[in-house]
């Protein structure tokens, strides 16, 4: 017993003697966390399966375990293993601001990462790469975008399908008249009540939307893309610290392979809150982003 | 904060290409002053018929303004837009087959002007009664022994010096009439709001954005202001009103 006293009494006598030398100055986010005790985590309300509510109103999802992977090095790193994680809910339009004012430390969500947002944000490893699509009812027979000529479309407000789909409007030469939505729920109420003929929006958050209907057999989603985007947690600009312990825990998960594991539990398992299987199956670019962790926006 | 402001990004070219940041703000601020402009005379008209209801002597008029009032007041505005835009068209089926049919822009313009004219003017209708109510009894009477039939004691008499009276909460609700079409955006209708949030998304200059959002909602509703303190100081008549130590 005596030993052991010693011991403890070394041991701590060292942690006090290599601490300062060992953890460098903290700096932005890193620090922010230390001196309040507490990290903040902006998740979204909608996003299935990336990061929305279950039924208890709690926020789950893919990118949400992703974050705590992040959250459980923050811990490490700052040995602050009784760290308060605060959840904040974000939408497409304020996510920006209220990272930038220090609302929220990390987004988790299905922000796509694109070189323009990265002048004003950081990015964490890509997780996940959609493809700009559209979904219509079965019932319509519409089966390609050009097709869509003529019909009003909706569309989610502040996402990068509405430039994109302006785009291809003018490049196919085709006319549509677009309605927007303020989230993604309501841009699928659109099409549920035939106020228009398609949605147009990343893939698996269509799908997503599609499996939450009563009955999904009712829809179809286009495997035409207006293109492919990746999806990655938005952190602060210039905040090398936080970003270098991001790209560690996440790059940690890719490497040891746990990611298929979370990955499956989200896009081919039952998820709430109804229990739906979205059978999204791990792509190429997917697969790809995984094998080589990378931060890389699209045009 | 370290923030990196980039003014320049107003006259930054949008994504669909072939136009700038600041005509799209612009063509938002159109939006919003169209949208401001005809609902406010719904609500100045509807306002002053309700109001003027609910001080005759009729006891179906009277209820009739009491139920207006109590039913466009208290509905949260966002839920007003809400239900004029997604839910009563599902129940009038030529009204929404008109909807599917038509451009989508005048769908929800109308949509807005509805819900917010409505809205404000049973806002205008409380003042407008506590306008005419504010009057002394003896108005009323003097217009009667006059001979005058009950319309023309409020034509001529009562609804002038009533609007006199009330022209100060009057600039209150023109100047929330403007602000409140903000809430427009939420039926996807492209006004200054929107048009700030989109530029805000897809450069990431949010504070920019609303920045210059925020100006211009001050220029308009102090624009508003300043007409009708003019209004009022052009139809004031002396010594009807005291003047507030002037």
């Amino acid at each position: 017993m005596f030993r052991f006293k010693h011991l403890v009494a070394a041991a701590a006598a060292a942690s006090l003697l290599t601490a300062p030398a060992q953890a460098q100055e903290l700096t932005g986010t890193l620090k922010k966390i230390k001196d309040t005790g507490s990290i903040t985590i902006g998740h979204r309300e909608a996003s299935i399966p990336f990061s929305y509510l279950d039924d208890k109103q709690q926020p789950v999802g893919y990118a949400m375990d992703l974050c705590m992977k992040v959250v459980d090095a923050v811990k490490a790193e700052l040995k602050m293993p009784n760290l308060k994680v605060a959840l904040q809910p974000v939408t497409s339009a304020n996510r920006i601001p209220l990272l930038q004012n220090g609302t929220i430390d990390i987004e988790c969500g299905s922000t796509t990462n694109s070189v323009e947002r990265q002048k004003q944000v950081a990015f964490g490893p890509t997780y996940f790469v959609i493809n700009v699509s559209a979904v219509v009812k079965k019932a319509s027979g519409i089966k390609t975008m050009t097709e869509l000529n003529g019909k009003a479309i909706s569309t989610t407000s502040g996402t990068t399908a509405v430039p994109l789909l302006k785009k291809y409007e003018k490049t196919a030469n085709i006319d549509v008249k677009e309605i927007y939505g303020k989230d993604h729920a309501e841009s699928m109420q659109l099409l549920t009540t035939d106020r228009v003929s398609a949605f147009v929006m990343d893939d698996i958050l269509l799908a997503g939307q599609v499996a939450n209907q009563p009955n999904p057999g009712d829809y179809v989603i286009f495997s035409e893309s207006l293109r492919t985007e990746p999806y990655g947690m938005m952190l602060r600009r210039e905040d090398p610290q936080f970003k270098a312990l991001v790209d560690r825990a996440v790059g940690a998960v890719y490497k040891s392979g746990e990611i298929e594991k979370i990955f499956s539990k989200w896009f081919a398992s039952a998820i709430p809150p109804r229990g739906v299987n979205l059978n999204f199956q791990i792509t190429p670019a997917i697969r790809e982003a995984f094998k080589n962790p990378n931060d890389r926006g699209v045009q | 904060m370290n923030y990196h402001w980039n003014w320049g990004v107003f006259f930054q070219e949008t994504p669909e290409g072939g136009t700038f940041y600041w005509e799209i703000l612009l063509s938002g601020l159109g939006w919003t002053l169209a949208v401001s402009v005809v609902a406010w005379l719904i609500a100045m008209i509807a306002g002053s018929v309700i109001g003027t209801m609910r001080t005759t002597q009729s006891h179906w008029l009277t209820a009739i303004g009491h139920c207006w009032v109590e039913l466009f007041r208290n509905i949260p505005l966002l839920v007003q837009m809400f239900l004029w835009y997604f839910v009563i068209p599902e129940f009038v089926p030529p009204l929404k087959r008109w909807m599917v049919s038509t451009e989508p822009v005048y769908a929800q313009f109308i949509s807005a002007v509805l819900c917010l004219g409505l809205f404000t003017s049973a806002r205008i209708a409380e003042q407008v009664r506590a306008g005419i109510q504010s009057l002394p009894r003896g108005q009323h009477l003097a217009g009667m022994a006059l001979g005058l039939t009950p319309l023309q004691t409020y034509r001529h008499i009562l609804l002038p010096e009533a609007f006199r009276i009330i022209i100060p909460p009057l600039t209150s609700e023109t100047m929330n009439l403007i602000k409140n079409s903000s809430i427009a955006l939420t039926i996807g209708l492209a006004e200054l709001t929107f048009r700030a949030r989109e530029l805000g998304e897809y450069t990431f200059s949010f504070f920019e954005a609303f920045t210059a959002a925020t100006l211009v909602y001050i220029i308009i509703a102090m624009s508003a202001n300043r007409v009708m303190a003019r209004v009022e100081r052009r139809v004031a008549v002396p010594g009807l009103i005291a003047m507030g130590g002037k």
